[in-house]
């Protein structure tokens, strides 16, 4: 065996069934790794496997390691959210999705950087300083779970969690050139989570590759009594297998080339369309005509929920307090001084949104907004079996070239924001490179689609061929 | 246009102390934010019922049988200040 951590974890298990890999070994090389990184993608990097290993490597996951995203509480492991409010906090419990990981013989191995409470699209807005892209460490991760992103891209973790509100996992898969599977909303239990906006936040997987995507999210999903909002699947998740498209109909939306996508972004996904195409799939244009309002209609519901959930960083219970002599200075100093600049945006926008005088105007309008992008979904998916679009308008962007403009930030949002409006499945699969870096394919489905999904990203990606391996020599350069 | 009243305002209500350059900042960013915003404005909304929730569910409820709660030492291991077996926070009366 020539590396093992360029094993899938896929073929990692098959090595484990077959005598030749111990899992331990495979802990400690992605261990060392993580100890060694560079790239600012982890806050926190285990000292040793977990002493129950041998019992782990029993169970379906074998053992293997797993990096989290730093907003999963993990029992006595810091659980940030990216947060100078949150530094050192230690939970008193491990989130349901992470324990059923557990359960199934996962291994914390790393907690990953992430925007301040998911609020963000490259990783930068982290009060521990940015990560950085391994396909170019000029270049941002995308986020806001671009810690996870950036770990599994380089190598650093077989697969990770992250969480995904506004394309919070498309969209870092796209701009690292892996793959990211946002759930249908309420599939996998947002108990534990460190919530930002409860209607939206779904957490789900990334991995190099379908396989391991499916393979991971089948141990994620299931109905929670301490989450009321969670649902079961009507179906359990299986391996994807397909080889063609046929008799697939792939709907197109209909102003996909008049929303701002640059033009090697645009190349990759017609060479795609045309590889779908070739595998047997109908590409049809479908109308989603309310789609273009979904950032204004997010930007107003999220931050609103927001505000309300962030309300319980008060200093009281846990985390930081700002000492002050009466107890209204004490709660608006230690906000003050633990919110950075974009957590205090969203909280201002949500807060004005939910104002007297303004709510009908804004949150009221923007939930109805919500309805009509259902409403385009429900119709554009009578008439095809899924929807594809890129994942971003662009590839992976410098450093620092969008902290100063908030709009053009949330506007990386376009094409994922609908799919999190309506509480569909989406994934992002790479589908080729433009200037040298990785450009995603999105794929939507109806709610609980996952599997017919993840067999055709699957199908796609066998035919696509992408290499992901260059990130994790150390990128293009 | 967001002035810097409404800011404070906005601040007040979120128990948010801004520094006098963040004030200047936010009223600059948030006029342009809701700006954008303000496009929903070109629809006709009115005969549009609001989504809340985007799952058709039943909620998932568990049996309401009593268990163990987490232990007082545990749930104020985190806390900044704790005292006679309650959280400490400064008089509200300065």
């Amino acid at each position: 065996m020539s590396d093992i951590l360029d094993l899938s974890a896929a073929q990692a298990i098959a090595a484990i069934d077959a005598g030749e890999l111990d899992p331990a070994d495979l802990f400690e090389a992605y261990r060392a790794a993580s100890a060694a990184e560079d790239l600012g993608a982890l806050s926190w990097v285990a000292d040793a496997a977990p002493a129950d290993l041998a019992a782990l490597r029993e169970q379906p996951l074998r053992g293997l390691p797993l990096a989290v995203k730093d907003l999963f509480c993990t029992e006595g492991v810091p659980s940030q959210a990216g947060s100078k409010i949150l530094e050192g906090y230690l939970p008193p419990y491990t989130a349901t999705v992470v324990q059923r990981l557990q359960d199934a013989g996962s291994s914390l191995l790393s907690k990953t950087h992430q925007d301040e409470f998911a609020m963000g699209s490259s990783t930068e807005n982290c009060a521990f300083g940015p990560t950085r892209n391994p396909w170019d460490t000029t270049r941002v991760p995308g986020g806001s779970s671009g810690g996870s992103s950036a770990a599994v891209a380089a190598g650093l973790a077989p697969w990770a969690l992250g969480t995904d509100t506004g394309g919070s996992i498309r969209q870092p898969a796209a701009l690292c050139g892996i793959v990211g599977l946002k759930p249908t909303y309420g599939a996998c239990s947002r108990f534990g989570m460190i919530a930002f906006a409860s209607s939206l936040d779904q957490a789900g997987p990334f991995a190099r590759d379908v396989t391991d995507t499916a393979l991971l999210y089948a141990h994620m999903h299931g109905r929670d009594p301490r989450d009321a909002t969670s649902v079961g699947l009507p179906e359990a998740t299986v391996l994807p297998t397909a080889q063609r498209l046929d008799g697939i109909t792939l709907g197109v939306p209909k102003d996909v080339e008049r929303d701002g996508i640059e033009p090697g972004v645009r190349a990759a996904f017609d060479a795609a369309l045309q590889t779908a195409r070739d595998l047997g799939a109908e590409i049809r244009e479908v109308e989603l005509p309310h789609a273009e309002y979904g950032i204004a209609a997010y930007y107003v519901l999220a931050p609103a929920e927001a505000s309300s959930n962030l309300a319980r960083f008060d200093g009281v219970r846990y985390g930081l307090r700002t000492e002050a002599p009466d107890l209204l200075s004490m709660y608006t100093r230690t906000r003050h001084d633990g919110f950075g600049p974009e957590v205090k945006r969203r909280i201002l926008i949500g807060t004005y949104a939910l104002s007297s005088g303004y709510y009908d105007a804004y949150y009221a309008s923007a939930q109805k907004v919500r309805t009509l992008i259902r409403r385009d979904l429900d119709a554009a998916f009578a008439d095809v079996d899924l929807i594809v679009t890129p994942t971003t308008p662009g590839v992976a962007f410098p450093l620092g070239s969008k902290t100063d403009d908030p709009l053009s930030m949330y506007l990386e949002d376009y094409f994922t924001v609908p799919f999190s409006l309506a509480g569909v499945p989406a994934i992002s699969i790479p589908c080729g490179l433009s200037e040298g870096l990785p450009v995603g394919l999105q794929l939507a489905g109806p709610a609980f689609s996952e599997n017919r999904i993840l067999d055709a990203a699957f199908a796609l990606e066998g035919a696509l061929g992408f290499d992901g391996s260059v990130a994790r020599k150390g990128g293009a350069a | 246009m967001i002035d810097r009243e409404q800011v404070l305002h906005v601040a007040r209500l979120a128990r948010l102390e801004l520094s006098e350059d963040e004030v200047q900042k936010a009223s600059g960013e948030l006029s342009k934010i809701l700006g954008h915003i303000e496009t929903l404005s070109a629809l006709d909304l009115s005969a549009v019922e609001p989504t809340a929730h985007v799952v058709d569910i039943d909620s998932a409820l568990r049996p309401d049988v009593p268990h163990e709660s987490l232990p007082r030492e545990v749930a104020f291991s985190q806390a900044p200040d704790v005292a006679d077996d309650g959280y400490r926070v400064p008089s509200p009366q300065a």
